[in-house]
C-alpha cells in the first residue's frame, strides 16, 4: 500500500522533531513549567496512565455520539436541502452563518440555556460536525454526471429513484470527504464542550493541569487529542475505502 | 408486422427556433429502422420527444396506439456514451432498466452477459472494461429493459473503425435472437445501409421525412456486403439524398 510505503518519511520527521525538542530543551536548560521534555511527557502519560485513560475514555464516547448526531443532522440536512430547492435558497445562507458564531462564545450559552448536562456538549459537538458534511454532500449531489442523470431519465425513473440509484451513490466521495473532516473536528469539539463544565473528559484533565501549571499534563492532553483525532480519521478512511472501492478498482486490468 | 410505433406529425421549437417540423414516422413490431441525417438536423430531439424528455408543441407519439406524449420511460434507450453507473457491477448496471420497472430476472441477465463474452466481467466495474465492452453491457442493458422499442443514439460513433465494425455485427447478431423493434440514429450511412431493414432521411433544420428506403439486402449480414456493387449503389443514391 502506498499511504504505508510513505508513511515511514513522516514517522523520521516526527523522530527528529522530538529529538531536536529533546536537546533543544537540555541545551538551554528550560524549566518544566515552560516546556517539558518529549520524554518527561511520555513518562507522565505512562505514570499517570490509570488516571488519564478514565478521561480519554469519557472524550472518546463523547465525540463518537457528537459526531454520530452530527453527521446525520449534517447528511439529513444536505438531503432536504437538495432534494426541497426553495429551503435551499432560503436557508443556505444560515447555515453558514451558523458557522461564524465562535464556538467559545456560543458554549457558556447553551450552559445558560441547557444546564451541565450532555446535551449542551452534544450541540457543540453537532455544530461543529454538521457543516462540512452538509456542504460536502451538497456539492456531491450537484455534481451527478449530465448523462448518467440523462439516461436515468430517459429510462423512466422517479424523483425518487433518481435519488437513490444516482445522486446519492454519486455523491458518495464527496460525502466521505466531508465525514472525514467532521471526524477530526469532533475531538476538538469534544474537548471544548468539557471546558463548560463537566466531571471528567482531555477537556477537564487539561483545565486542571494548566491551572496547576503542570505543562507537561497539557502536553500529555495535546498529543492524546491529535492522536484521537487520527484514529478517527483513519478509521473514516477505511471505511471510505471499503464503501467507494468500485473508484479505487478503477482501470487496474486495462 | 404490426405497427408498433408512430409518430403523426410532431413539431418542436426552441426559443422560437422550430428543430422539428411535422416529422410522421411509423416503426413495424421486429423492424430495425435507422434515422439518416446532417449533424444538428434533429435526430437527438426527436429521441428525446419519443423518450418523453420534451413534450411536442403539436403532433402525437402513440405506443401500441397509445399516447406517450412526454412519457418518460416508454421506450428503451441506448446512449451515445455507455452512461453506466460507476458504483455498480456489470451484472448490476444491466439490471438497472429492469429494477426501475419493477421487477428484476437475474438468470436471463447472466446468459446474456456470457453471449456478450463478457462471463468474466459479471462483478466487474464498468472502469475496468474496455470502451466497447462498456458499450456491449449498455445494449444488453437496453434488451434487458422490459420496453418493446429500444432506440440507439449513434451507440458507436466514440469507437474505432475496427470496433465498430464488430460491434455493429454482434448487435445484429444478439438481435436477430430477440427480434426487439429498433430505431437506430447515425449519421454514418455505411452503418445505417449494413444494419436496418429501412433507411428514413432527415432534412436539414427544421427536420422532416426527406425520404424512406426499405433496404433489400437479406440477413445475416456479412463483412463482404459493404464491397458488394449492390451496396455502393446503395449508399450513392443516399449520399445525394442527403446532399439535395
Amino acid at each position: 500500500m502506498a499511504f504505508l510505503s510513505k508513511s515511514w518519511r513522516t514517522l523520521v520527521a516526527l523522530l527528529l522533531l522530538f529529538i531536536t525538542w529533546e536537546t533543544m530543551v537540555r541545551l538551554l536548560e528550560i524549566p518544566q513549567w515552560l516546556l517539558p521534555s518529549p520524554l518527561k511527557i511520555f513518562q507522565e502519560a505512562a505514570l499517570n496512565w490509570s488516571d488519564f485513560s478514565v478521561h480519554l475514555l469519557s472524550t472518546l464516547r463523547l465525540s463518537l455520539s457528537g459526531f454520530a448526531i452530527g453527521t446525520a443532522i449534517g447528511l439529513l440536512t444536505a438531503i432536504i436541502l437538495f432534494l426541497v430547492p426553495f429551503l435551499k435558497d432560503s436557508l443556505y445562507p444560515l447555515l453558514i452563518l451558523s458557522q461564524n458564531i465562535p464556538t467559545i462564545v456560543l458554549a457558556p450559552l447553551l450552559v445558560i440555556w441547557f444546564g451541565f448536562g450532555a446535551l449542551p456538549k452534544l450541540i457543540v459537538i453537532t455544530l461543529v460536525c454538521f457543516f462540512p458534511v452538509t456542504v460536502a454532500s451538497l456539492d456531491g449531489f450537484k455534481q451527478t454526471p449530465a448523462e448518467l442523470r440523462h439516461y436515468l431519465s430517459m429510462a423512466g425513473a422517479n424523483k425518487n429513484q433518481l435519488f437513490w440509484k444516482l445522486e446519492f451513490p454519486s455523491a458518495l466521495p464527496a460525502i466521505f470527504s466531508g465525514l472525514k473532516i467532521s471526524a477530526t473536528y469532533s475531538v476538538m469539539g469534544a474537548v471544548i464542550s468539557e471546558w463548560l463544565g463537566a466531571k471528567e473528559g482531555i477537556g477537564v484533565y487539561m483545565t486542571l493541569a494548566s491551572s496547576s501549571f503542570r505543562t507537561d499534563r497539557v502536553f500529555v492532553a495535546i498529543f492524546a487529542i491529535m492522536i484521537l483525532s487520527l484514529l478517527f480519521f483513519a478509521c473514516i478512511m477505511i471505511i471510505e475505502r471499503f464503501v467507494v472501492r468500485w473508484k479505487t478498482k478503477g482501470g487496474d486490468s486495462r | 408486422m404490426s405497427r408498433i410505433l408512430s409518430v403523426n406529425s410532431i413539431s418542436k421549437s426552441f426559443a422560437s427556433k422550430k428543430i422539428i417540423d411535422h416529422l410522421s414516422l411509423d416503426i413495424q413490431a421486429g423492424e430495425f429502422v435507422s434515422i439518416l441525417g446532417p449533424s444538428g438536423s434533429g435526430k437527438s430531439t426527436l429521441f428525446h420527444l419519443i423518450g418523453g424528455m420534451y413534450n411536442p408543441d403539436e403532433g402525437e407519439i402513440l405506443l401500441n396506439g397509445n399516447q406517450i406524449n412526454g412519457q418518460r420511460g416508454s421506450i428503451s434507450y441506448m446512449p451515445q456514451s455507455p452512461s453506466l453507473l460507476p458504483w455498480r457491477t456489470v451484472l448490476q448496471n444491466v439490471l438497472l432498466g429492469q429494477e426501475l420497472q419493477g421487477k428484476k430476472d437475474v438468470e436471463t441477465a447472466q446468459k446474456m452477459i456470457e453471449k456478450a463474452d463478457l462471463s468474466g466481467y459479471t462483478n466487474a466495474y464498468p472502469s475496468q472494461l474496455s470502451g466497447g465492452m462498456k458499450q456491449r453491457v449498455s445494449f444488453i442493458r437496453a434488451l434487458l429493459s422490459p420496453q418493446p422499442v429500444i432506440c440507439l443514439d449513434e451507440p458507436f460513433s466514440a469507437l474505432d473503425e475496427l470496433t465498430r465494425l464488430d460491434m455493429q455485427k454482434w448487435l445484429l447478431s444478439i438481435w436477430d435472437e430477440h427480434k426487439k423493434t429498433i430505431l437506430f440514429v447515425t449519421h454514418n450511412i455505411d452503418e445505417a445501409l449494413f444494419m436496418s431493414d429501412r433507411i428514413v432521411i432527415l432534412s436539414a433544420k427544421p427536420a422532416s421525412v426527406t425520404e424512406e428506403f426499405i433496404l433489400p439486402f437479406s440477413r445475416p449480414r456479412h463483412n463482404e456486403l459493404l464491397l458488394t456493387d449492390e451496396f455502393l449503389a446503395w449508399k450513392r443514391k443516399i449520399f445525394y439524398t442527403l446532399r439535395k
